[in-house]
């Protein structure tokens, strides 16, 4: 799996390499299928249950896992905390990427996927809020894709350019936040246009603002979880300073998640208050809530603390990954699990193989994107040409 | 009750033109909206209705839809309840409560919202409430994002799973084509029990309301459509609880335009408030590390000052002591120079003495 390996052994058939390459050719057998057979040739989506998780998992958690590189790039250039510095390129790539993917993804969903502009550039629906996730989706992809460009332009040696757009920095980052504000908020309110099918222990009035604040931890979280795996997998790349600044990184942000994360589940009772759904919570969906919440939630908000206060960076990883899960899960039960839970379990969706293999197949794309990226251009260290900005 | 054909075919001249003039998209938005006036609908009496499926059987040859495996006649099918199909626009299910008792059929199609869901929904305005009453659907414009059926409270749009290329999303279009040449639905036309009406909605819930008045033993008190989800053009009585028969009472009133309107109204405030709240931090974490420096250099400056200063004093003290030490040492020395002196001199004045000159006098 490591580049060492694959440099020792002069092969490419290293196991990473092999069963990458396994994924993506059954990713793009699937993909002739679905072009050729339609949804339902390979997904099984019927019509009670339109969205599936190519909606819930590509879209929902790819967004939610993005957020990284709006959180990152906000702390380190707005609030002006300049110890992050090292962590906004990686950030930043992964949130280009994951937003780049979530548009792949969404090819594959929708029906004509080449009239994907039509709602921005030819009969804009302004009432949905899939629009506004639409113009935003489109305008961020836009921004990180100017805000990833300098680490390219600084590989292809275009020295003005790349000056060019650094100078643009402050305000691709403001735009950046709104856009996610905006998106992040509205992937949840989605859902708010259909209380009688979502199980109202997850819907709330409160969904925008649950899925933005739970964005911040998701990305938060993801920015350590990455980094951990980037330590292991591509430490050589990473210069000193990287280095040096890494485990601040993952001590602060874990820090960070750790507040941002018990303000989510104040605002969760305060949404299960405001309807007064304490009921359900003696249910088996309400079970399944506190696994949610608890589990998943407050577990690794104390985690965070805990590793945090102790300096542990260890804690602090394992944290993350069990905050990244919940934020999927939190995503696969909104979309997927609490949705239609009122329909006779014959109706109810399960995704099928070949749903899950083009998931896989989408989240192979981003790691062997993100491995080719970062062995190549200036990601973990700085260029040389362009210390000190 | 029924409307005679010649009086629709009249109303349809006037409001045929009224409808294909008013060709902008309709689509709802976040007002409150009561309906257009003198949009039309259609009532369903499931009192009325024997499940003969002649509405199916219309509406399947009026929208030229595949001829299904199984006929209309057979009904048989009816064992099953069903829903509305890419290929079945409109369904009759039946309901038993107990063995023996008689079934009550109701037939199952797009209600037509006032403010519809999916209208509201659709991110590039391919479904629109017309000014018909019709909720019709563009398929030039349908990206196939599927967001109306997750919005659709009464599980009506169906979607052409099996297209590769060209899925539609399908559902009933209250024969909207045919009410603009002034043809009744094709279900209504085919109904030979009379359980289905056309009309105006302000006068199908006039008659509705005069049916449950006068046989308000036959009728639960209630007109499904008339309030739910902001209202139906659609609408539907029955003398069993809606709930048995599989229709939701658990809607509530609400548009479902009004359940998104609130975060819609946040954009115009995040994007208002937060440039000028981040720049604001940005401009006072600017501002901190830029006092930061300058109290840093500033605090430079004086220290090497303060050492200089106190230099200086050391300096000062210490050429002062030095001079001190100085002098001291000369007058130590020119004591010491003039003890020798008078040292000497007594002696040379004792060895004159003894020698008998008076020379040392003058040296002195």
């Amino acid at each position: 799996m490591p580049q060492e390996t694959a440099q020792v052994n002069k092969s490419i058939f290293t196991p990473f390499n092999v069963i990458a390459g396994m994924i993506i050719f059954c990713g793009l057998i699937i993909t002739v299928l679905r072009f050729t057979g339609g949804l339902g040739a390979v997904t099984n989506l019927d019509d009670n249950n339109p969205w599936g998780i190519w909606i819930g998992f590509d879209l929902l958690c790819g967004v939610a896992l993005a957020a990284g590189g709006y959180v990152t790039s906000a702390s380190c250039y707005i609030f002006g905390l300049k110890r992050f510095h090292s962590a906004v390129r990686p950030a930043i790539l992964t949130a280009f990427l994951g937003y780049a993917l979530v548009v792949m993804a969404l090819h594959y969903d929708v029906g004509r996927p080449w009239r994907l502009p039509y709602p921005i550039f030819l009969s804009p629906g302004t009432t949905s809020l899939l629009f506004e996730v639409g113009l935003c989706v489109f305008l961020y992809l836009t921004v990180l894709f100017i805000e990833f460009s300098p680490a390219a332009l600084e590989w292809l040696g275009l020295k003005k350019i790349r000056n060019l757009v650094v100078r643009l920095t402050l305000v691709l980052t403001i735009f950046g936040v709104i856009l996610s504000t905006l998106h992040q908020s509205s992937l949840g309110a989605l859902y708010m246009i259909a209380p009688s099918k979502l199980h109202p222990l997850w819907y709330s009035g409160y969904l925008p603002v649950f899925f933005f604040v739970s964005s911040v931890f998701a990305g938060l979280s993801m920015v350590i979880f990455e980094g951990s795996l980037a330590h292991r997998h591509l430490h050589h790349k990473m210069d000193e300073t990287h280095l040096k600044e890494s485990e601040g990184v993952a001590l602060g942000f874990g820090k960070a998640a750790a507040f941002v994360m018990m303000g989510y589940v104040g605002v969760k009772f305060i949404g299960i208050a405001m309807d007064n759904n304490w009921h359900y919570l003696a249910t088996g969906w309400g079970l399944w809530f506190l696994l949610e919440l608890v589990g998943f939630v407050m577990v690794p908000s104390f985690l965070y603390a805990i590793a945090a206060r102790d300096r542990n960076l260890r804690l602090v990883r394992w944290a993350s990954i069990l905050a990244v899960l919940g934020v999927v899960l939190n995503r696969l039960n909104i979309s997927v699990v609490a949705f239609n839970w009122h329909l006779p379990a014959a109706d109810r969706y399960f995704p099928s193989w070949m749903e899950i293999a083009i998931s896989l197949f989408v989240v192979t794309i981003g790691v062997v994107v993100y491995r080719f990226v970062t062995t190549q251009m200036p990601i973990f260290y700085e260029h040389p040409d362009y210390e000190h900005k | 009750m029924g409307i005679s054909r010649r009086q629709f075919l009249g109303w349809l001249g006037a409001a045929g033109v009224g409808a294909t003039a008013a060709s902008r998209a309709e689509a709802a938005s976040n007002k409150q909206f009561g309906g257009y006036p003198d949009s039309f609908g259609i009532l369903h009496d499931t009192t009325r209705c024997i499940g003969c499926r002649k509405c199916e059987e219309a509406c399947n040859k009026v929208n030229e839809l595949p001829v299904p495996e199984q006929p209309f006649d057979d009904l048989s099918v009816l064992d099953k309840t069903r829903r509305t199909r890419f290929d079945v626009f409109t369904v009759v299910n039946q309901f038993r409560k107990k063995d023996g008792q008689l079934p009550v059929f109701v037939k199952k199609q797009c209600n037509h919202c006032l403010e519809p869901a999916c209208a509201s929904a659709c991110f590039v305005r391919a479904l629109r409430k017309v000014k018909t009453g019709a909720v019709v659907y563009d398929e030039s414009l349908c990206v196939g994002c599927r967001y109306c059926m997750v919005a659709c409270p009464f599980n009506i749009p169906a979607y052409e799973y099996d297209e590769a290329l060209t899925p539609r999303v399908t559902k009933c279009t209250m024969c909207h084509p045919r009410i603009e040449k002034g043809l009744l639905p094709g279900c209504v036309e085919s109904c030979p029990k009379e359980a289905l009406t056309f009309g105006t909605r302000e006068r199908l819930v006039k008659i509705a309301r005069r049916r449950i008045e006068k046989y308000s033993n036959a009728y639960i008190d209630h007109i499904y459509g008339e309030h739910e989800m902001g209202g139906t053009s659609w609408m539907t009585i029955s003398g069993t609880p809606f709930s048995e028969i599989g229709m939701r009472e658990d809607l509530g009133t609400q548009t479902a335009s009004s359940f998104t309107a609130g975060p819609l109204s946040a954009v115009p405030v995040v994007v208002a408030l937060w440039p000028v709240l981040l720049t604001g931090i940005y401009a006072i974490s600017k501002r901190k590390d830029k006092i930061a420096d300058e109290e840093r250099i500033h605090a430079v400056a004086q220290t090497v000052a303060d050492a200089n200063q106190e230099m200086t004093v050391k300096l000062a003290k210490m050429k002062d002591s030095m001079a001190k030490e100085k002098e001291a040492a000369i007058n130590l020395e020119v004591k010491r120079a003039l003890e020798d002196a008078a040292k000497e001199a007594a002696e040379s004045q004792q060895a004159s003495e003894e020698t008998g000159s008076e020379t040392p006098k003058e040296e002195k």
